[in-house]
C-alpha cells in the first residue's frame, strides 16, 4: 500500500502538524510520500526529506502553487493520485480548502478530521461538534482523508528521504491570489501551544486581553478565545477555539471569562488539563474544567500573573 | 444573475445531541431542528447582493426529506425568490450531495453559488469544494467578504494566521463563514407571504444519480467522559494543584 501526505507549510516552514499526519499515515501502514507544492520552497522540501519513516519527498515548487489555491493544488494531487490508496492532508485550512476537490474528481467520498486510525478503510471522527463519535468504513477504492493533527503525536525528523522533483505545473487559471493579512504574532501557534489560555465575553473588550499576555509569556502560552470573544470584535478571528474555529489539544488550557457553550467545548475538550476561571457558580464550563475558581477574572489574572 | 444557496436541514445548534443506547447514531426523535446556522449567512448573503443590485434572482434549495420545506419557507421567508426540494427520505452522502447540485446548476446556470462551509451535524466541510470541483468552478471557501465585480468576485477567506483575498472568475462557489454577516429575521408578514413563494419538489430518481453511500457508518459513541473536577477557592490553591498534582506547570 501507498500513502500520499500533503505537507501544510508557508513556502519557508513546514507545519509541524505535518509530523502528526505522518504518523496516521504510518497507523494505517505502507509506503509514506510527502507532496510539497509551492513556490521557492526549498527550505520546506529539506525539512520534509527529514521527516521519519517518509519514502519520497515529491517537491512541486512552481509559481502555480505560490499561495496554494485550491483549483491548482487539487489538480496537481489529482494527477499524482494514480500511485496512491491513501491521500492525507492535514485538516487545517489548505487541506480542508482543496482535499475536497480531490476526492471529487476521483468520485470518492472523504473522510474529514480523522482522530484515530482503526484500520486501512476504518477510521474515527467526531461529528455534532465532537458530542458524538463516528467509527466509519469507507468503501472507496481510494481514500481521501483529512486528520485532525492534535489527536495524534508527531513522529521523529531524523529521516532521510529521497527528493524528487515534479516538473508539472497545473493552473486552471480560475483563479487568482490577491493579498493577505496575517497576524503578527510573536507566541506560539494556537494550534501547537502545550499551554493556551482563553479570554470570553468576559474579559469585556479587547484592551483586557493584555491581562492574559503576561500569564502567556510565563507559561509559554499561546492566547485564544471564545466565538463571542472574537465576534465582540476583541480579537481576530483566527484566536477562535470552537468548532468553527481552531482545535486544540494542549496540556493546559486555561479557559478565563468562557461559559463553556457546545461550540467552544468543540475546540478544547480534549485537552489534557482545564482551567476555568469565572465569576458565575453555574458556567457549563465547571463541568469539564479539572480545576475550577470561581472568581472575578479582574482580580484572578493580576494575582495570577504575580504568583507564577 | 442567479444565486443558488443550498441549505441543509439540522438539528438545532443549542441541542445536546445524545447518541442512541444500540450506537447506532444520534437520536433525532422530536429533537429541534433549524437551518443549519452557516446556510443562514448564506442565505443572508444572497439577500444582500440582490439588494445591492447584484444578483436578480436567489432560489434556496435543499435535499431531504418534505420536512426540510420547513427551512425553504424560512429562506423564502427571509428573501429568498424561489426554493427547490430535493425529495429523499435517505441520508445523502457530501458527494452525491454535490453531484445532485451539480444538476441543479446545470439548469439553473446561477452566476455563483453559496453554501455554508459546514454543516453542524456531519462536521464535513466537503459539499461547497466538492460542487466546485464537479462543475469546474472556481470556490471562495470560509468567505468572511465577498464582493462582485467586472465578472469576478472577490473573496476574504479566513485561514489560519489570518485572511487571504482570492479574485474568481464567476460562475464561482463561495463557502460562509461565521463572520460573514449577521442573518437578519424572518418578519411575519414575510412569513406569510412566503407561504406563496414557488416551492418545486423533485424526486431524486429525476437526476439519475446512485446516491448508494460509499462510507459506512460503523457505530456512533458518545465522547470520552471527562473526570469531574474540583474546585479551587484560591489562586495559591490553584497554582499549587497544577504544579503538585496536574505537573502542567513547573
Amino acid at each position: 500500500m501507498s500513502i500520499l501526505v500533503y505537507a501544510e507549510h508557508d513556502n519557508n516552514q513546514l507545519k509541524a502538524d505535518t509530523l502528526k499526519t505522518v504518523a496516521a499515515a504510518q497507523q494505517i501502514g505502507g509506503d509514506i510520500d510527502v507532496l510539497v507544492a509551492g513556490e521557492n520552497c526549498q527550505a520546506v522540501v529539506e525539512q520534509a526529506a527529514k521527516i521519519s519513516g517518509v519514502r519520497k519527498v515529491l517537491a512541486a515548487d512552481n509559481a502555480a502553487y505560490a499561495n496554494q489555491l485550491a483549483e491548482n493544488v487539487s489538480l496537481l494531487v489529482t494527477e499524482l493520485a494514480g500511485d496512491y490508496d491513501h491521500i492525507l492532508a492535514t485538516a487545517l485550512t489548505t487541506g480542508k480548502n482543496f482535499m475536497p476537490r480531490v476526492a471529487a474528481v476521483l468520485d470518492v467520498a472523504q473522510v474529514s478530521d480523522i482522530i484515530a486510525v482503526e484500520s486501512a478503510n476504518t477510521f474515527v471522527r467526531p461529528i455534532y461538534a465532537g458530542n458524538a463519535i463516528a467509527t466509519v468504513e469507507s468503501q472507496d477504492s481510494k481514500k481521501v482523508i483529512t486528520v485532525r493533527a492534535t489527536a495524534f503525536d508527531a513522529v521523529a525528523t531524523d529521516g532521510s528521504a529521497e527528493v524528487v522533483n515534479l516538473d508539472q505545473a497545473t493552473d486552471a487559471q480560475t483563479s487568482s491570489h490577491v493579498s493577505d493579512e496575517f497576524t503578527e504574532s510573536e507566541r506560539p501557534d494556537l494550534g501547537a501551544a502545550n499551554v493556551v489560555i482563553s479570554g470570553g465575553r468576559g474579559m469585556q473588550n479587547g484592551d483586557n486581553f493584555k491581562l492574559l499576555e503576561g500569564i502567556a509569556d510565563k507559561l509559554g502560552a499561546a492566547i485564544g478565545a471564545s466565538r463571542a470573544a472574537v465576534d465582540a470584535g476583541f480579537v481576530p478571528n483566527d484566536m477562535q477555539v470552537g468548532q468553527t474555529g481552531k482545535i486544540v489539544a494542549p496540556d493546559l488550557y486555561i479557559a478565563v471569562g468562557i461559559s463553556g457553550a457546545i461550540q467552544h467545548l468543540a475546540g478544547m475538550k480534549d485537552s489534557k488539563v482545564i482551567v476555568a476561571i469565572n465569576k458565575d457558580p453555574e458556567a457549563p464550563i465547571f463541568q469539564v474544567a479539572d480545576y475550577g475558581l470561581e472568581a472575578d477574572l479582574f482580580d484572578a489574572l493580576p494575582e495570577l500573573e504575580g504568583k507564577l | 444573475m442567479k444565486i443558488l444557496v443550498p441549505i441543509k436541514r439540522v438539528i438545532d445548534y443549542n441541542v445536546k445531541v445524545r447518541v442512541k443506547a444500540d450506537q447506532s447514531n444520534v437520536d433525532l426523535a422530536n429533537v429541534k431542528m433549524a437551518i443549519n446556522p452557516f446556510c443562514e449567512i448564506a442565505v443572508e448573503e444572497a439577500i444582500r447582493l440582490k439588494e445591492a443590485g447584484v444578483a436578480t434572482e436567489v432560489i434556496a434549495v435543499s435535499i431531504g426529506e418534505k420536512s426540510c420545506q420547513e427551512q425553504l419557507r424560512t429562506a423564502l421567508a427571509l428573501g429568498a425568490d424561489r426554493a427547490i426540494q430535493i425529495d429523499t427520505d435517505q441520508e445523502v452522502e457530501s458527494l452525491n450531495v454535490a453531484k445532485l447540485l451539480q444538476k441543479v446548476v446545470d439548469e439553473e446556470q446561477p452566476g455563483l453559488v453559496i453554501l455554508g462551509k459546514q454543516s453542524i451535524d456531519s462536521d464535513n466541510n466537503q459539499t461547497g469544494q466538492m460542487l466546485a470541483a464537479l462543475t469546474g468552478m472556481p470556490q471562495g471557501t470560509f468567505a468572511s467578504k465577498v464582493e462582485v465585480a467586472d465578472n469576478k468576485v472577490a473573496v476574504t477567506r479566513e485561514v489560519d494566521g489570518g485572511l487571504q483575498t482570492v479574485a474568481l472568475n464567476l460562475p464561482a462557489i463561495v463557502t460562509t463563514d461565521l463572520r460573514l454577516n449577521e442573518p437578519r429575521y424572518a418578519k411575519l408578514p414575510d412569513i406569510m407571504k412566503a407561504k406563496r413563494k414557488p416551492l418545486d419538489v423533485k424526486s431524486t430518481a429525476d437526476f439519475g444519480i446512485d446516491l448508494t453511500p460509499r462510507t459506512k457508518l460503523l457505530k456512533v459513541t458518545p465522547p470520552a467522559e471527562r473526570e469531574a473536577g474540583i474546585k479551587v477557592e484560591s489562586i495559591d490553591e490553584l497554582i499549587n494543584k497544577l504544579k503538585t498534582e496536574a505537573k502542567v506547570i513547573s
